[in-house]
């Protein structure tokens, strides 16, 4: 198919950018990677009177160190967050989930900004800034706000975004001594969006989890929180007991792969995985693919 | 008769050698010319308003506002396009009893799928044609829609052709022997029922087509991607009443087909036609969503088996009852009835028994329709019986390997004719077998797979012996009636540079027909293989053929061409006799020089004998006979067809938990007879291969109850992709056939033929601790989680 004809205006900084969206209208959209507008432009799925390029605004791009916490640009791409030794020292869980979004094309072009207010539930990143507790920073004409990543994302590809607002940066809290993560995801094809994930966040001290945070993506309408598999986890009550509160944690939707039960069970599975790898028994990270 | 071409035993020899293909550069540096790469003046563009309903009565189409588009040229409707293209009816005579109903170009007062063409809009550019497509408003009132093809018999179930009386398109049973009485005998009985999944081919280039009337002549011209364009030349002029002579198909460069192209296509008849009435080329090329809905589907098959054993295990019966769902109307005009068809007349095919009861029950529903897609009813038909095969080996305590070794078709029994009447001429089963096991060293695998158990790590080994159906005589679709060459022809001429073109009537669809025609021609005439040049794929200038399909390019098509390079070289022969004072059987030609072919000693290049010929004629004897072109045509009559074997094996891990399955290493040795360019014929086989894993683990077209297909995309649609794929170890056996001299059978459906039935018995070997089994394609993580106990079932 081929998209609707529609306009198209480039910004130059941010400021400019949240003009243009103004003057455009509210169902104008902000173009950052491209890499799930331009196909949801392409199938015709909405009707998008325009387009604000924001892709070449540096000053949305890139990884900074504030001390205590990262602030990642929002037009950081997957590729960086790959690539980049601050968040591979800092915020590693970002490092170890970008090589599992999609395929290196994507990935050079998709951004964090794009994926997080995209908020496709089956997507790696928003899970991340939820298990790392970060903040997302917004910017709408009338000045900045921060929002913390669990009152962020609300549902089905819906976000506490207002109209006319943008997100410009997240910010994310840097790890401890003994603070580890874990990314472990289930696809059947290598770059598919997941069948199951989690992101893990613990500190790893006397042979057990502490502090634990634990988010799942493509569990349901929008990334959660286990947080009854979490309190198990930090009452040391074992995995088992947190794999049952995951029962009342989650409640995934049928989907092409399968239904609610067998992402329970894989949910199940995952976590045993992850946090064997956090304790040292097993790789931490990365994705399950059918890959021979 | 089978030439004796030892590969490399004299000089100027390119059958047997791997030898590069010509247009392979070309594409590769992006300088192919596809249907979409054309443009011709005053060309319009058609996009088809397709139905959203499986089932439903068409009520008013309003065009006001899609005619207000700018760009926006014109609408039409079922009925505009019927006044110029009559419809067509998907029967063969020699499949008793197929009924299907008038199939119109564009629907006429009723869609019966989900994607079937309802209007066309055509306009200055294919988006202006979309921009039209959206305000286009079209009334549709829905009807009941039968999508189950277990139920699709039931008398409560609607009939979606009342006038056929029922929804049964094709029943056929086959007997041979006394299977009740062999089953009562037998030692062990094994059953089970199997699924392979509705998947079709992705073709990197989609359907595309291109067609320009021109009324002073009445003459059309068609840029097609196809792989049979005498077939669509001959359907173009019979449905848009015109003499044949004054349609051409002209089809270039075509990315990828395996069995999707050599179908009728509603909305392609539809653009040929509005080409016709508007007087302007039009071009449609479908986009990948539409892809999904229109582009035919294949393998949507539940089929019962059993089979029994002796005590010795050697297999005395089976039975089959296949019923396939084929969409609302058999497609034209090879028919969807072909299938099943061939699930029967294959199942069981490389194995030595008499007693055989096989069904086929084909059954109208409001899905897409299906049709031939690679390998078509094989790997249903392999899958069943090796899965049958499994089971009997396990029931009686004895290896699958040694299993095969006892019922494969002895490799000194031929001629041999199948319980299913299939005749072989000669196969190697046996042979194919012991390399195998050699090649995968078989007993180690057992050793490391019952190691590994130990650790918890289930490894399974899956094995599936197969036959491939290639070559066919008229008697695949000719003697129904259908107008579809099994003959093919090849024009060889040499030019007076000494260079050759060769003109073949079998198409290049991206898999190397035209590298394999030209090395046959080099070394038919004794060329080097770069002074030869390939012409396929233009109706007004080739041979007439009948293109690509059941693997016949290299077995009729390179047959053809080698006998017409032959003849040219006994006529160039004959002038350079004349011209040299020598007995033409004196000389021969090699390399491009008439030599003496008792010493090799070089007598004249053929630039020389060109420019004598062409151009100082008066210099050579009159009444010499000159033909520096020849043409031959090739048709097989021994047998119906050429049938190949061959073996596949499948190594896999399945973790227990999650039910994902790596695939670590895929074997195939296969027997296509001669082959003619070692490379091509392992590439064929690995994509082949490829297709098959597709089949088996990702490849699904997946239906809601009400007849939506929901996975009209690439994301949900998976295909294979490199990343899961493993390691392939190819071999060959090489049994020429008798009946032609180059010796070639088919290659193009092996691999797809076998993997799926492989990577099932491995599946369910890595399973067998568990006591667990899938017989149901695609074998997803969900089903195998279902199969372990770890979750409850779930219908797709
Ligand atoms: C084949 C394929 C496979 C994929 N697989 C995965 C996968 O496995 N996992 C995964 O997570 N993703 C996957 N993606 C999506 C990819 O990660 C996208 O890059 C991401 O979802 C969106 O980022 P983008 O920069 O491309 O955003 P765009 O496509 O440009 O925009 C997406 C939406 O976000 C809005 N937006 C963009 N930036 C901002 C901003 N700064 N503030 C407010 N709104 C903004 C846009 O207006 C638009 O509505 C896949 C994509 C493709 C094409």
């Amino acid at each position: 198919m081929k998209g609707a004809s529609l306009a198209y205006a480039r910004a130059n900084d941010v400021s400019h950018a949240l003009e243009l969206w103004r003057r455009a209208g509210p169902d104008a959209r902000l173009l950052a990677g491209g890499q799930s507008l331009l196909a949801g432009i392409n199938l015709r799925l909405n009707e998008i009177p325009g387009l604000i390029d924001i892709s070449r605004i540096g000053e949305l791009r890139g990884v900074a160190d504030l001390g205590d916490r990262l602030r990642i640009g929002a037009l950081t791409r997957h590729a960086d967050l790959q690539a980049d030794p601050l968040v591979a020292a800092h915020a590693p869980a970002f490092a170890q989930a970008a090589p599992l979004i999609a395929h290196a094309a994507i990935r050079t072009r998709g951004t964090i900004g794009g994926s997080l207010a995209y908020a496709d539930p089956a997507a790696e990143l928003p899970a991340c800034v939820l298990a790392l507790d970060a903040e997302i920073v917004l910017r709408a004409e009338a000045g900045e706000r921060r929002v913390a990543a669990e009152n962020f994302f609300l549902g089905l590809f819906e976000t506490a975004l207002r109209p006319f607002e943008m997100i410009v940066a997240v910010e994310v809290p840097k790890i401890g001594p003994n603070r580890r993560h874990a990314v472990l995801e289930l696809a059947r094809r290598s770059g598919d969006y997941a069948m199951a994930g989690l992101v893990l966040a613990a500190d790893v001290a006397g042979g057990r989890l502490h502090d634990v945070r634990l988010s799942y993506f493509s569990m349901g309408p929008a990334p959660v929180l286990a947080r009854g598999a979490m309190a198990a986890l930090d009452s040391d009550e074992g995995v088992e007991a947190a794999c049952a509160a995951l029962g009342t944690d989650l409640d995934p939707v049928a989907d092409l792969q399968g239904g609610p039960e067998m992402k329970r069970h894989l949910a199940g599975v995952l976590l045993h995985r992850a946090v064997a790898g956090l304790l040292g028994h097993s790789p931490v990270s990365g994705g399950n693919h059918g890959r021979g | 008769m089978s030439i004796n071409l030892s590969a490399l035993d004299r000089p100027n020899s390119y059958i047997g050698r791997t030898v590069p293909r010509p247009n392979a550069p070309r594409l590769a540096e992006g300088r192919g010319t596809y249907v979409d790469d054309i443009t011709l003046p005053r060309m319009v563009h058609v996009a088809f308003y397709r139905s959203p309903h499986a089932h439903a009565r068409i009520g008013r189409i309003d065009a006001e506002a899609a005619l207000a588009v700018p760009g926006v040229l014109r609408v039409f409707t079922g009925r505009d396009i019927a006044a110029v293209c009559s419809p067509w009816v998907a029967v063969l005579a020699h499949l008793k009893g197929l009924k299907s109903a008038p199939q119109h170009a564009i629907a006429v007062d009723r869609a019966t799928w989900a994607g079937e063409p309802v209007a066309a809009v055509v306009a200055e550019s294919r988006a202006a044609a979309e921009d039209g497509l959206a305000v286009l408003e079209v009334e549709f009132e829905p009807l009941p829609v039968v999508a189950e093809m277990e139920t699709a018999l039931d008398p409560e179930t609607p009939l979606i052709h009342p006038e056929l009386g029922d929804n049964l398109a094709f029943r056929r049973v086959h007997e041979a022997g006394d299977p009740d009485g062999a089953m009562a005998s037998a030692a062990a009985v094994v059953e089970a029922t199997f699924h392979t999944g509705r998947h079709t081919g992705v073709c990197l280039e989609p359907r595309s087509i291109l067609a320009a009337y021109n009324r002073a002549e009445n003459q059309l011209t068609v840029h097609h991607s196809t792989q049979a364009p005498h077939m669509i030349q001959t359907v173009l002029a019979k449905h848009l009443d015109m003499p044949e002579g004054n349609v051409r198909v002209i089809c270039g460069d075509v990315g990828g087909s395996y069995g999707i192209k050599v179908h009728v296509y509603p909305d392609e008849m539809a653009t040929a036609a509005i080409a016709k009435i508007m007087g302007r080329p039009v071009k449609f090329v479908a986009d990948r969503i539409e892809s999904f809905s229109s582009d035919i589907h294949a393998r949507d098959h539940r089929i019962k088996g059993r089979l029994g054993v002796d005590a010795e295990g050697r297999i005395v019966a089976l039975e089959i009852d296949d019923l396939t769902g084929i969409g609302p109307y058999s497609v034209y005009p090879r028919t969807s009835a072909i299938e099943g068809n061939q699930v029967v007349n294959l199942c069981g095919g490389p194995y030595d028994f008499a007693n055989y009861r096989a069904r086929t029950t084909v059954v109208l529903q409001n899905k897409t329709p299906t049709c031939q897609y690679r390998a078509v009813g094989h790997p249903i038909a392999c899958a069943v019986t090796e899965g049958l095969v499994d089971l009997a080996a396990e029931a009686i305590g004895m290896d699958p390997v040694e299993f095969r070794r006892r019922n494969l078709v002895r490799d000194d029994a031929y001629p041999y004719t199948s319980a299913a009447n299939m005749r072989f001429e000669g196969l190697s089963h046996h042979q194919s077998l012991a390399k195998l096991v050699e090649m995968m060293d078989y007993d180690a695998l057992r050793a490391e797979q019952a190691r590994l158990r130990e650790a918890g790590i289930y490894r399974g080994i899956g094995i599936a012996s197969f036959i491939e159906l290639t070559n066919p005589s008229p008697f695949m679709y000719g003697i129904g009636g259908a107008r579809i060459s099994a003959q093919d022809g090849c024009t060889v001429r040499l030019d007076p540079d000494g260079s050759v073109v060769a003109l073949s009537g079998v198409t290049e669809q991206g898999q190397g027909t035209e590298a394999m025609l030209a090395q046959v021609v080099a070394e038919g005439v004794g060329v080097p293989v770069e002074r030869v040049r390939i012409i396929t794929g233009d109706t007004q200038v080739t041979p007439y053929g009948g293109g690509t399909w059941a693997s016949r390019g290299a077995g009729i098509g390179g047959e053809a061409a080698l006998q017409a390079g032959l003849a040219l070289r006994a006529n160039i022969l004959e002038v350079a006799g004349a011209m040299l004072q020598a007995a033409p059987e004196t000389l021969d030609v090699i390399d491009g020089e008439v030599v003496e072919k008792a010493t090799g000693r070089a007598r004249m290049p053929l630039g020389e004998l060109g420019r004598i010929v062409y151009f100082r004629g008066d210099t050579l004897p009159k009444g010499l006979p000159r033909e520096m072109v020849a043409t031959r045509h090739y048709i097989t009559s021994d047998y119906p067809f050429a049938f190949t074997n061959g073996i596949q094996a499948s190594l896999v891990e399945v973790d227990v938990e999650t039910g994902m399955v790596r695939l670590l290493k895929h074997w195939c040795v296969e027997d296509c007879g001669r082959v003619i360019n070692p490379l091509l014929v392992d590439e064929q086989i690995r994509g082949g291969i490829v297709q098959g894993l597709g089949g088996a683990l990702y490849e699904h077209c997946v239906y809601s109850e009400d007849g939506q297909l929901l996975t009209a995309n690439m994301a949900d649609y998976l295909v294979p992709m490199a990343a899961e794929m493993p390691d392939m170890v190819v071999a060959h056996v090489e049994t020429p056939t008798k009946e032609s001299l180059l010796g070639a059978k088919g290659a193009g459906e092996a691999g797809t033929a076998g993997a799926p039935a492989a990577v099932m018995n491995a599946i369910n070997d890595a399973l067998r601790p568990f006591r667990a089994r899938v017989t149901a394609m695609p074998f997803t993580p969900e089903r195998i989680l279902a199969a372990l106990g770890r979750i409850p079932e779930r219908r797709f």
